[in-house]
C-alpha cells in the first residue's frame, strides 16, 4: 500500500476497482494545521480527469497492471502506434492517453505499454531518452559561466532549459522523470 | 562527465540567496538582538497535532527552535534571534522541504504588533524597489501591510460561520480552500487573531479570550511568517500541550514526553513576542522563482 508521503505525479493507484493516474500534484499544510495532498487524477480507462483531496493516514493500493514491452514505430492521423516485440502485434495510443510523454518518444525506442484486456493505456519510458536539439540561440562567445542556461527545443517539440554551450545539432540527455536535461551525449 | 548543471544552475539565486542572509543578520544586530544558537537535535519537541518530528538516536531534530529560544527569553536574553536549519517529516511540496531554513526572532516587553512592524521593516530593506514581482504577480510592498482578523477573512470568504467551528481539521482546511485562495495577492497581507483552538504557544486577547494573538504574514498566497505575543502561563501552556498529546496519540502518533524545561522556566517569562519565518520561501519570493527546490543547493531527491 502506498501513504500520502508516497503520492507524486504520475502514481498509479486503484480507486473503485479501476486504474488511475496522478495528473497534477500539490502538498499544501497551511500553518499549524493538517497537510492536504490535492491530485488531479485520470481514469485510464476512461480517460476522465477529476480533482481529489486526500489526508495524511489515507492509504492507496497500487495499480499493477500488466506490461508489455513494445517498440515504438511511428506516428500517424490515428495516434502513435507501437509493435510487441514478441507477437508482432501493432497497437495505437492516442495523444490524449500519451499526454506528454509523447515528447519523449524516439523511432524504435523500446518502451513498456500498460495494458488494460488488449487495450494500451499507459506507457512506462525508460529513465534516460537521447534527444537532437533542433533549435536554440548559437553559443554567445565569452559566455563561460557554467550556470547560464537558455531555451532549446528538441526534435521532438519538447522545450526545456539547457546548458548555453548546448547548440542546434547536439544530442542531449534527458530524464523523463524530471523532464530536464541531464547531459550531452557523446557521438 | 559533464559537469553537474542542474546545480550549477543555480549559482545566481545561491549567490542571491547569500546576500539576503548576511542582509538579514546586518538587520537585526543594528537593532542590537543576539544571533544565538540553539542545539538542533532536542530530546522532545513542543507537541503539534499536525508537524511530526524526525527521530535522532532517542532524540529527535528540531521541528523549531522556538523552546530552547524562549528558555534563553526566560534567563533575560531581550531580543535574540537565530537562522538554523527545522526537519518535519513527510512534508514536501513546491513550497514544502522536509529540511528547510528557519529564521526566528524574539523579543521582551512587547506584543505582536511590534512583530508586524518588525516583518515590514525587515522586508522592505531585502526589497530594492517598492514593487516585487513574483511569477508575473505585481506585489506592491508600500507599508503599511494590511491587517485582517480570522473573523473578518471567515466573515468575507467563507460560506461557514467561525463560530460554528469547533474542529481543527476543519478549520484548517477552510484556511486552505476558502480563506488562502481569496486573499489579495498583490499586497503583503497579516491575517491576524486566530481562534484559540489554533493557539498553540500563544496568548489569549485580554478583551476577547476566544482569540489568541496570532499572526500569519502571507505575500502572493505564499505562507511566510508565523508569530505570537507568547502565551507565559505555564499552567496553560502545560494544559494545552496536554490537549496536544491527546489528540496525536488519538490519531494513532507514539506517545512523547512533554517538554517539562520549558514549561517549568516559563513561570519567569512575562510579555514577550517571537515569530519564525521561512527563509526558503522568502527567497523564492525575493528571487522570483518558482519552487523552493530552486532556492536551495540541494532537494532530498538529488542527494
Amino acid at each position: 500500500m502506498y501513504s500520502c508521503s508516497d503520492l507524486k505525479k504520475g502514481l498509479k493507484i486503484m480507486i473503485d476497482g479501476e486504474p488511475h493516474v496522478i495528473a497534477q500534484y500539490d502538498f499544501t499544510k497551511p500553518g499549524k494545521g493538517q497537510a492536504l495532498y490535492k491530485c488531479k487524477l485520470r481514469n485510464m480507462i476512461t480517460g476522465s480527469l477529476f480533482d481529489r483531496t486526500y489526508r495524511s493516514g489515507e492509504s492507496f493500493e497500487p495499480a499493477h497492471l500488466e506490461e508489455r514491452e513494445m517498440q515504438y514505430l511511428y506516428q500517424d492521423d490515428s495516434g502513435y502506434v507501437f509493435m510487441d516485440k514478441k507477437s508482432y502485434e501493432q497497437i495505437t495510443l492516442t495523444e490524449e492517453t500519451l499526454e506528454t510523454e509523447k515528447y519523449f518518444l524516439v523511432d524504435n525506442m523500446d518502451v513498456e505499454i500498460l495494458m488494460h484486456g488488449d487495450r494500451g493505456i499507459g506507457i512506462s519510458l525508460p529513465n534516460f531518452v537521447n534527444l537532437r536539439v533542433i533549435q536554440t540561440d548559437p553559443w554567445v562567445k565569452g559566455d563561460t559561466a557554467a550556470g547560464n542556461n537558455k531555451p532549446a527545443t528538441v526534435e521532438t517539440g519538447y522545450t526545456l532549459a539547457v546548458p548555453s554551450f548546448v547548440e542546434e545539432g547536439t544530442l542531449i540527455q534527458i530524464d523523463t522523470r524530471s523532464r530536464e536535461y541531464a547531459t550531452r551525449v557523446k557521438e | 562527465m559533464e559537469q553537474n548543471w542542474q546545480l550549477a544552475r543555480k549559482r545566481k539565486t545561491i549567490e542571491h540567496r547569500a546576500r539576503i542572509l548576511h542582509q538579514i543578520r546586518a538587520f537585526f544586530v543594528e537593532q542590537g538582538f543576539i544571533e544565538v544558537e540553539t542545539p538542533a537535535r532536542i530530546p522532545v519537541n513542543a507537541p503539534e497535532l499536525h508537524i511530526d518530528a524526525i527521530p535522532s538516536d532517542g532524540w529527535y531534530l528540531q521541528t523549531s527552535p522556538e523552546l530552547c529560544m524562549k528558555r534563553l527569553l526566560a534567563a533575560g536574553y531581550d531580543n535574540i534571534f537565530q537562522i538554523c536549519h527545522c526537519w518535519r517529516a513527510a512534508e514536501r511540496g513546491p513550497n514544502h522541504l522536509p529540511e528547510y531554513t528557519m529564521l526566528e526572532w524574539y523579543r521582551r516587553d512587547c506584543d505582536y504588533q511590534q512583530l508586524m512592524s518588525d516583518c515590514e521593516e525587515l522586508i522592505s530593506s531585502l526589497v530594492e524597489h517598492e514593487t516585487l514581482t513574483w511569477q508575473g504577480q505585481e506585489i506592491d510592498m508600500t507599508r503599511p501591510w494590511p491587517r485582517l482578523t480570522v473573523q473578518q477573512a471567515f466573515l468575507q470568504h467563507s460560506s461557514t460561520s467561525l463560530s460554528q467551528i469547533t474542529d481543527a481539521n476543519f478549520f484548517s482546511e477552510l484556511i486552505s480552500n476558502e480563506i488562502e485562495p481569496a486573499l489579495p495577492p498583490n499586497k503583503p497581507l497579516f491575517l491576524i487573531d486566530y481562534p484559540t483552538l489554533q493557539g498553540s504557544l500563544a496568548r489569549r486577547k485580554t478583551e476577547d479570550p476566544g482569540f489568541v494573538e496570532r499572526v500569519e504574514l502571507y505575500i502572493a498566497g505564499l505562507e511566510l511568517a508565523n508569530g505570537f505575543s507568547e502565551l507565559t502561563d505555564a499552567a496553560e501552556q502545560r494544559q494545552r500541550f496536554v490537549k496536544e498529546e491527546i489528540q496525536r496519540q488519538e490519531s494513532g502518533k507514539p506517545p512523547c514526553p512533554l517538554p517539562e524545561k520549558y514549561i517549568d522556566e516559563l513561570e519567569t517569562l512575562t510579555n514577550a513576542t517571537g515569530i519564525a519565518l521561512g527563509i526558503d520561501r522568502l527567497v523564492m519570493l525575493l528571487c522570483n522563482q518558482p519552487t523552493i527546490d530552486e532556492v536551495v543547493c540541494f532537494t532530498p531527491e538529488q542527494l
